[in-house]
Formats: structure tokens, sequence, C-alpha cells
């Protein structure tokens, strides 16, 4: 039972409650300084910064607006597909700079995935869904390499079971739990070390939810994962770390439990007692 | 009949109508109070309508029996003696004759004994005539204008009415579209089955040798086979596709995809000025410009390229059509939803990777129906190979020789001296309504395509 | 674990293995780029193309080959009486029997002779040329020209006056260098002692060049070439472009509010849609079968006349307007209908007092797009008979007349190809100018009154 909410707080039998000292284990795999960004005149973030942990799950969370998608497209340079947006700070993967221009876009976007808020399978078979990002990667040496990296990804999704004689099929036919795990299968074929996800259930029923919240739970054991999520019984459910988004600035982050049960800024309070946002 | 008169005359009427319906609309509406259900221009609408009608009706009646009373009693002034002696062709020249007696304009030379007094006749004739339409055309608009006139009550809903007569008028624009339909089905379909009276359309569809023979009259009529004019008109269809699709699909992707928004800008109309060019004036192009240019590349190549030839009149088209293959595949692609492209630049997919890969496929039903209506819009033209492609319709398989299609053909055989009677001017048709079936059916299959692909992404 | 140890293995071979293909991948995409560009700039250049050789065609044909020469009405051909003069008590018909009796009486009379005297006035004295030849220096309608000054004013006779003439097509081919002047004697149009004078009228002022105002003000003539012109084809595309306005406009903005506003949703409504955006992508040529199969056969409206080329024209320019009127009630809000009915307004008062208004300037702008399309159109007005070579202008819509197009047409088709091209050429400028101004007038009004409201 929480004693600020009053809510009760479930967490699913498996959710890892990972313990303080695995995740003060963890290496840091992503730091930000100071990031901004840029719309034009508009500006959405203002100076973030942020250490992400290896292998584990952290969340940002926020009113609708406050910039944590934003900051989340930073990470892999999805804002530079956008006409007239300016990033500045510096964002590292393992100490190199990701902003680098000596850096290439396309290598640093194999070693960070993404999963989009709607689920966007091409209109392509189940099987070259997945096999999209190795092919164009050079992954696969052969067929049979391809056949493995498919199989394998899928499983990692947890669709293999469901999709296994039906590979041919178009990816599109799928239902939306379906489809978003074969966008995840589809990210995780790339063989990336952090995965991004932009509220990845937020189109999807209670039901395929819960699958992929499991999902997530299994995979935090070999990838770091960032998920942007309005949900904060996801947000807790699901993360270890915790960074609450407003209005393009950073205000608080940490452990989740610590975020949920002792935050330590009015404003983190005040969302998440529902009084804000 | 003095016009100018007519014209007067309906004039008042219609002002004596709408006053007079003005008037007493607005009366009701001091008498009565608020209570009126029309404003009083819908009462003086009301009134006018209803008072021109039966005057139109009156010199309509006029004006479509008028010439046969009027020539009747010109035959009765013609003695029965002279009258005799006239076929129709004299007839007219004598009651020419009387008509200009009667003007007062004057006859050069001598005048025949009864014709003074027939012009007299004929003038008193005209007046009377005159007077008496006019007078029966104001009876009748004044009489029905008294009669709307009583109608108008404050009860009287004389909007309704107005906006009846209106909403009819509107029906009847937009049957006009039907109507022209109908005309092109109608005339296309009745004009083509007389021709294959004279010619069975088994040899017309699938003969090999078209060689019409103009002045053959009826009993020598020529060879009418369609086939090397469709082999013509695919032959070029083909070349202009193969310069439009990729200079136009490439130019869409790159404005689409890779321009900024200020070559967009500037670059998106300039093409588009392509489509607005008049095609004779792409015509004179092919004729004086490329196709001297192409037979000299030829000639250095070895090739022996003709002037005009299926090749000169397939490029110019191909460049003519670009701007119609660009701005559809500009739109289409526009409609493939962001988020697609976003799925493959999250995997690393370089920008040609993801038009390759995603964006070209998920917008191929809709490119696929915009290159059908580019193919119906080649098979349609007309004067780019009138100039440009010489004519000759002879079954050949080389593009760098004169071809003729089947739109040349047309030009050709309806061009002479239309008499609509023989197979000559017939064919026209048969090859129009050959036409009108191939574009109706490439463009309502490509407009199904596009709207197919359309609603997959709404 | 074995994951992480294998997951530590796996990293740096897959990043070789990408780092590989990267250099291929990158330059595929500059390829692919590089092609993209390439398309824009060959589209860009046809378009530049295109009017560079028109205009360096036609640029010559507007400046044309005036003769000033000094003709005197020599008595000694002009031997008719004096123009009749209307007695007291004659009759129109009589008077003008007489007129036309002296007029003919002049024409006969050789007007060559008075040309060719003022011609060889102009020339060095003793320039040996015989008739015929200088008399293909000026055009031929010189002394059509001179006659009818004379028969204007009678007083002339006797009398020396300042004329200015059209040099002959060939003779401006020569001076323009229309035709190679390094070809023989064989392959020339004119004769070299004609040749050589008209370089001497040239150096002498006799032969000056001046701004083709023939070319815009006369009718079209194949006896005179040099003096045709676009007049007759202007007036009656004129006349075509206003039948287009006055019908295709109200009868398609009709139907359009009839489509939008007031059809009941059923399966005549669905095929009236289904038609109209079929008639917008028929051929040209089909409606130029059913002008002549409707209007020429079944309802004898002249042929070749204005009249019915307007109304094919309209036939043609009806699908677009009924389709640019449509998008335009669409996409007026459906605020501003709400507010109507609201206040008691009956739909028809709605759509013409609130709704029409607003898509004002959309209908405007369809129009004059539409109209400036149509004035290009050739096909159709070929198969209703303007294939003919009309020397008139059209006085009145149901007059035989050309078109702009047509006349285009006619001119490329001249065996003069030296003095036609380029003629050819400027009545294409002509053209592209109309339809440029009324494009531009289109985008004009558009932001203009798009602004107000």
């Amino acid at each position: 039972m929480d004693t600020l909410t009053g809510q009760k707080m479930t967490q699913t039998p498996q959710t890892a409650a990972m313990t303080q000292a695995e995740l003060a284990g963890r290496s840091v795999r992503l730091t930000a300084r100071d990031v901004t960004v840029h719309y034009g005149a508009k500006q959405a973030l203002h100076g973030i910064s942020i250490d992400i942990p290896d292998r584990a799950v952290t969340s940002f969370i926020g009113p609708s607006g406050c910039g944590k998608s934003t900051f989340l497209r930073c990470i892999n340079r999805m804002n530079d597909t956008i006409e007239g947006a300016k990033v500045g700070g510096t964002i590292k993967l393992d100490g190199e700079d990701i902003y680098d221009p000596s850096l290439d876009v396309v290598e640093l976007r194999a070693r960070i995935g993404m999963v989009f808020q709607k689920p966007n399978p091409f209109p392509k078979s189940i099987y070259d869904n997945v096999a999209y990002g190795p092919r164009i990667h050079g992954l696969a040496g052969s067929k049979a390499d391809l056949d493995e990296i498919v199989h394998s990804s899928l499983r990692k999704a947890g669709l293999w079971q469901e999709v296994k004689d039906r590979l041919s099929e178009s990816g599109t036919g799928l239902s939306g739990g379906q489809q978003q795990r074969l966008c995840i299968a589809r990210a995780i074929a790339v063989g990336p070390e952090v995965i991004l996800m932009d509220e990845p259930c937020s189109a999807l029923d209670p039901i395929a939810t819960a699958i992929i919240e499991e999902l997530i739970d299994e995979l935090r054991e070999n990838y770091t994962i960032v998920i942007v999520t309005h949900s904060m019984q996801q947000a807790a459910r699901v993360s270890q770390r915790t960074a609450f988004f407003h209005l393009g600035n950073l205000i608080e982050e940490g452990n989740t439990s610590d975020i949920f049960t002792n935050p330590k800024n009015k404003q983190t309070q005040d969302y998440i007692t529902g009084r804000i946002g | 009949m003095n016009s100018l008169i007519i014209a007067a005359l309906l004039l008042v009427l219609l002002g004596l109508a709408y006053q007079t319906g003005w008037v007493r609309g607005g009366s009701l509406v001091t008498a009565t109070g608020p209570k009126v259900h029309s404003r009083p221009q819908y009462h003086a609408s009301y009134v006018a309508v209803w008072t021109l009608v039966p005057a139109l009706i009156v010199l309509a009646l006029w004006a479509v029996f008028g010439g046969a009373i009027t020539s009747n009693y010109v035959r009765g002034l013609i003695p029965a003696d002279v009258l005799a002696g006239l076929d129709a062709n004299g007839f007219n020249a004598a009651a020419a004759r009387i008509q200009a007696l009667a003007s007062g304009y004057g006859v050069v030379g001598d005048l025949a004994p009864y014709e003074t007094e027939a012009g007299n006749a004929l003038r008193s004739f005209q007046f009377i005539t005159f007077l008496g339409v006019v007078a029966a055309a104001a009876v009748a608009g004044l009489g029905a204008l008294l009669y709307a006139r009583s109608r108008i009550t404050a009860r009287h809903r004389a909007r309704n009415a107005v906006e009846t007569v209106v909403g009819f008028l509107l029906f009847a624009c937009s049957a006009v579209a039907i109507l022209t339909t109908a005309g092109i089905v109608a005339s296309l379909l009745t004009e083509a089955i007389r021709f294959f009276s004279f010619v069975s359309p088994l040899s017309f569809f699938f003969g090999t040798v078209w060689a019409p023979n103009n002045a053959g009259g009826l009993e020598n009529p020529g060879s009418y086979g369609l086939l090397p004019l469709l082999v013509g008109t695919l032959m070029i269809t083909f070349i202009a596709m193969c310069v439009a699709v990729p200079v136009g699909l490439m130019a869409a992707i790159y404005l689409s995809q890779y321009a900024h928004r200020r070559l967009r800008a500037v670059a998106k109309p300039i093409i588009e000025i392509l489509a607005g060019i008049p095609t004779i004036v792409f015509g004179f192009f092919a004729l004086v410009s490329v196709g001297p240019f192409l037979r000299d590349v030829g000639s250095a190549v070895g090739l022996n390229i003709n002037a005009t030839s299926a090749l000169t009149a397939g490029v110019v088209m191909g460049i003519m059509i670009i701007p119609f293959v660009s701005s559809l595949s500009d739109d289409i692609l526009n409609q493939v939803p962001r988020s697609l492209k976003e799925g493959a630049y999250g995997l690393g997919a370089t920008q040609s990777e993801t038009i390759r890969n995603v964006l070209l496929p998920a917008a191929l039903p809709g490119i696929v129906g915009a290159f059908l209506l580019a193919v119906s819009r080649a098979i349609g033209e007309t004067m780019i190979v009138v100039l440009a492609a010489g004519n000759s319709p002879v079954l050949r398989g080389s593009v760098f020789e004169p071809v003729a299609t089947i739109t040349v053909s047309i030009v050709n055989q309806l061009t002479g001296d239309t008499d609509f009677a023989g197979p000559q001017s017939l064919v026209g048709f048969a090859l129009g309504l050959t036409l009108f079936v191939i574009t109706l059916c490439l463009n309502i299959f490509a407009l199904y395509i596009v709207r197919r692909f359309r609603e997959q992404y709404e | 674990m074995t994951t992480e140890a294998s997951m530590a293995r796996v990293v740096p071979e897959r990043t070789l293995l990408i780092r590989n293909k990267l250099r291929r991948r990158h330059t595929s995409e500059t390829i692919f780029r590089g092609l993209g560009l390439l398309a824009i700039i060959l589209a860009l250049g046809f378009v530049a193309l295109l009017f560079t050789d028109i205009f360096r065609k036609g640029i010559p044909a507007f400046t044309q080959s005036n003769m000033h020469l000094s003709v005197t009405f020599d008595p000694a051909v002009i031997t008719t009486g004096p123009a009749p003069v209307r007695t007291a008590g004659q009759t129109d018909a009589d008077f003008r029997d007489l007129s036309l009796k002296w007029q003919r009486e002049v024409a006969m009379l050789n007007w060559n002779k008075i040309v060719e005297a003022s011609v060889r006035a102009a020339a060095p004295a003793g320039y040996e040329i015989d008739t015929k030849t200088i008399l293909t220096i000026p055009e031929t309608d010189a002394r059509h020209r001179i006659r009818e000054m004379f028969v204007a004013d009678p007083s002339l006779l006797g009398k020396t006056v300042k004329v200015d003439v059209l040099a002959s097509a060939n003779a401006d081919n020569w001076i323009k260098g229309s035709i190679d002047r390094s070809l023989g004697d064989a392959q020339q149009q004119l004769k070299a002692s004609a040749r050589a004078l008209i370089d001497q009228f040239v150096t002498n002022g006799t032969i000056s060049m001046g701004f083709s105002w023939s070319l815009l003000t006369n009718v079209d003539s194949r006896a005179a070439p040099a003096s045709s012109g676009l007049l007759g084809a202007f007036v009656g595309s004129l006349y075509m472009m206003l039948i287009v306005i006055l019908l295709a406009v109200p009868i398609g903005v009709c139907a359009a509010i009839y489509l939008e506003e007031f059809a009941p949703k059923s399966r005549l409504t669905d095929f009236i849609e289904v038609n109209i955006n079929n008639l917008a992508a028929v051929p040209s040529i089909v409606f130029g079968l059913l002008g002549a199969a409707v209007f020429i056969n079944y309802l004898h409206l002249p042929i070749s006349a204005p009249l019915v080329g307007g109304l094919v024209l309209t036939l043609m320019t009806l699908p677009t307007i009924i389709i640019a009127t449509r998008g335009a009630l669409l996409g007026v809000s459906p605020a501003l209908r709400q507010a109507a009915l609201g206040m008691g307004a009956s739909k028809t008062q709605m759509v013409f007092h609130h709704v029409l208004p607003v898509t004002f300037p959309s209908i405007l702008t369809a129009t004059i797009i539409g109209v400036a399309h149509a004035l290009g159109e050739t096909a159709p007005l070929l198969l209703i008979g303007m294939k003919a070579f009309v020397a008139s202008v059209p006085a009145t819509p149901i007059d035989q007349s050309s078109a702009l197009p047509v006349q285009i047409y006619l001119w490329q088709g001249n065996e003069n190809r030296n003095f036609f091209e380029p003629h050819t050429a400027a009545a294409i400028m002509v053209l592209l100018a109309l339809m440029i101004t009324l494009n531009g007038i289109a985008v004009f009004l558009r932001s203009r009154l798009e602004r107000r409201a």
C-alpha cells in the first residue's frame, strides 16, 4: 500500500524487483548533457541531463506535450528527419558522441532500435518484416543465417508460436498486439544494444498490453530499454529508473520506487497524485 | 420580326411583373403585420416567372411555325401559272424577290407583273402578323400576370415556389453532364453501326491493311483494318511511357522526399507549366526541332531515323506527360503514412532504401493507377501525332519509321468532305468508338485502383 | 552467463558486417539521389528547351519588311469613268448595282502596272529587270491595297502619294536570311536580279524592317503570305471563349451546387458523379466527333462557326468547372452553413447567399484556367470543319471562322517553310503569351480575393 497515494501498487509476479545492488552494478550506457531541441523558433526541450543505465528499463513519464517523446527521438537521431528541428547539447552512447559528424547515423540506428506508438509493420510478409533490417545491414551471409535470425527474433519477441506456420502472410493482417510484437521482433533482429519504445502500448487493449509488459521484462536482461509512457502504473510495473518530464524540462529522475513513494519535487508529487497532467 | 421590339416587350413584361409582385407582396407586409410567408422579392420573382413563360411560349410557337406560315402565304401570292414553272430553287428565288420588295430594299432589273402587288401584300401581311404575335404575347403575359397576382396572399408560399423552380433548373444543369455522355455514346454508336453496314466488324478489328479510298465512293471504299493504327498507337504510347515514367516518377520522389521546401516551391510550378502548354505547340516543336535532331543523331550513329516517326512523336509525347505522372505520383507518395517511413529509418535504413523497399511498394497500387491514367492520356492524344509521326498506316515493327495512330486517322478521314454517307467518313466514328471504349476502361480501372489505395490509408 | 558472453562475442562481428556494407549503401544512396536530381534537371531542361526553341524561331517573324513606295495613280492605266453618284429617286438596289459595276471595272484594271511603276521608280535608273521578276518583290496584296485606296478616294487620280506595302514572303526570307544565301540560283526562291535589287532597296532605305503589326491585325491570306495575320483567328477564338464562359460557368456551377447541396444520396447521383469524372478524362477528339455528329450533322449548325466550336469546348470545360466548384463547396466550413440555417434561412438561401460568395475566388480561378486550356485545343475544332482556310474576320459567332490553334496548324503546313516556320513560331508565342497572361490573372485574382476574404 502506497502511503502517499493510497493506491495499491501491484507488480506482476515476474517483474524483477531488481535489487538496489544489481541496479547499482549496472554501468551507464547513455549519457545526455544539456540537451535542447528547437522546432523553428519554438523551444521544446530545455537542457535535459540524464544517465541511462545498461540492461535496465528506464521510463519517461509526464503529461502530454511535455517533451518526453521529443527527447526519446533525440537518442536515435530521429529528429534529424524533421525539417526545421535543431538539437543542442551532447548525447553519448558508450562514451561516443552520437551527434559527431563523423558518426554514421545509419550505423547508430542499427545499435539503437525503436518501437513506435502505433504499430507500423511494413506491407510485406511477416518473414520479410523481420528480415528487412538484417538484409539491408548485411548481417546474414546466407538464407540459413537469415532464417535463424528471424526465428530467434520472433522467439525473443514471444511471437514465434503464433506465427511460425504463416511467415509468408502479410504483417498487416495480425492483431494490434501481435503487430506491435512483430515490430519489436523487427527491431531486435538488427541486434541493437538499446531499444527505445515510444508509448508502445497506448494503441493496444489491456491483454495485449500485459503481454508486451512481460516481454519488456524479459528483454531487459539483454537490452537497455528506454520507454516513454503516459501510464504511471505501467512505469511502476515495468521500469527500474524513472524520469519525470514537464513542459520540456526534466524535473526529477531516480529509482522507480523512490519516485513513486517518495518524490523529492513538488511537481512530481502533484503529477503522481493526479493534480496536474 | 424586329427582334429589338420583341426584346423590349419581354423586358417591359418582366419589369411590370416584378414590380406588381413586389408591390403586392410588400403591401401585404404592412397590412397584416409580420405573418407574411415570403419576402417581396420572392413574390416579385414568382409573378415574373409566371408572366414570362406564357409570353415565351407564344414567341416560341411563332419561331417554330411562323416560317412555314409566311412561306405558304407567299406561295399564295404567286399566280398559279408562274408557280407551275418553278422548282424548289426557283420558288426560293421568287420568294426572295418578293421579300426584297416588301422590305423596301428593291430589286434590280425588271419586275414581273405580279411582283409589285405581291410585295405590298407581303409587307402588310408581315406588319399584321408582327403586331398579332406581339399582342398575343403581351396578352398571354398580362393574363398570367393577373392570375399570379391574384394568388399572392400572406400565406402564399412564393419563396417555396420560386425555390422549386430554382431547384429544377439546378437539376437540369447537372443533367447536362449525363446528356453529354449519352450524346457521345449515342452519336458514336449510331454512326459506327452505320459504318459496320459497309465494312464488317471482323475485317475492321482484325484487318491489317488501312487504305481508305477517299475518292472511291461507295463502290470502291478501300480497306479499313484497325491493326496498323492500333500498333502505331501502342508503339508511340510505349515510347512516351519510357520517357515520362522514369523522369516523372524520379522527379516526384526527389521533390517529395529529398528537396528543400524552396526548391520544391520553384520546381513544381515550372514542371506544371509543361502541363498547360497546348499540344499543338508540342507538335510543332517535335516537327521542326526534335525530328530533325533525331534524324541527325541517327545518321551519326548509322541508324536511319526518319524525321517524322514513332520515335519523334513518342519522345515529345513523353515530355508532355511528365507533369501528369509527376504530380499524380507526388500525391500518391504523400498519402503513404509517415509512420512507415519512420519504421524504416528507425531500423537504420538509408533514405533510398526506405523509398525503394518501403515507400514505393506501399504506394505501388496508386502509382500503377497513375501510370494507367497517363497511358490513357497518351492514347487519346492527337496533335503531336498529327504533326510529328508522319502518316503511314502500315503495319511495321520499326519505331524509326512514320506510323499512323487511331487519332490521326480520325482527323484524316473527317476533315475531307464530310458527307457522313460513306464509310470513308463513318469510319471516323468507328475509330472514335474504339478509342472511347479503350480510354474509358483504362480510366475506370485506374480510378478504381487509386480509390482502393486511398481507402487503405484512411 | 552464456547469453552475455555470446552477446559480447557477437557484437564486434556484427559491427564489422554492418560497417562492411555501409560504403556500398551510401554510394547507392548518392546514385539514387543523383538520379532524382537528374530527373528534375531533365524536366526543367525540357521546359527551357521548348521555350527557347520557340522563342528563337519566332522572334525573327516579329519584324516585317516594309517597302516605302511613291505610287502614281496614272490616268493612262486608270481608264474607267468617275464613280457613280446617287441620284434622287434611285432605289437602294439600283444604286448598289451601279456601284458594284464601277468597282468591277476598276478591279479589271491593270494595277500591277502601277505597282511595277512605283517599284521601278525606287530602283536605280536603268536597272535591268523584267516585269514578272520585279513583281515578285512586293507582296501580291500591294495592288489590292492601292486599288482600295482609289475606290475609297477616286480623287487620287493623277496624284502621287507615299504608300507603304509589304515585301513578299520570298523577299522577306531573303532579307532575313531565312533562306540560305549561299544556295545556288536553282534552289533560291527569287531570281538573281530580284535578289540583287532587294539588297539595294535595303541599303537605300526603300525597304526597312518594322514591327510585324500585320501579324496581329491582318486576317489570314494565301495569296499574300507576308501579310497573313492572326486577326480572324483571334476573333474566332474570342467568340468561342465568350461562349464557353457564358455557358460553361453557369451550367457548371449550378450542376456542382445541385450535386453538392441538393442531390439525394441515390444511385442516380452516384451515376452522375461517375459520369463527370469520366468525362474529364475523355480524349478531346471524341468531343470533336460529338460536335460533328450532333451539332453539324443532326442540328445543321453552320460548319466552322465559333458557335459550334464554343459549344464543343463548353462541353469539354464543363467537367473541370464542376469538379473545381465541388471542391470549393466542400471546403466551405460547416460552421458557416449551420449559422445560416440557424438564422432561419432556407437551404436555397443558405447556398446562394452565404456559401456561394465564399467560393467565388476558386470558381473564378478554375474558370480562367479552364478557358485558358480550352483556348489551346485544336483536335475537336478540326473535326467541326475548321480545317479550311478562312480569310475574313467573323462578324458574328455563326460566320465561318478560324481559331488560334487551328491557324497555327494551318500555317505549319504551308509549303513556304522558310517563311512559315518563323511565322508559326510567332503565332505560337502569341498564343502562349495569351495563356500565360490568363493563368497569371487567375493566380493574381485568387491571391487578391483570398486575402480580402
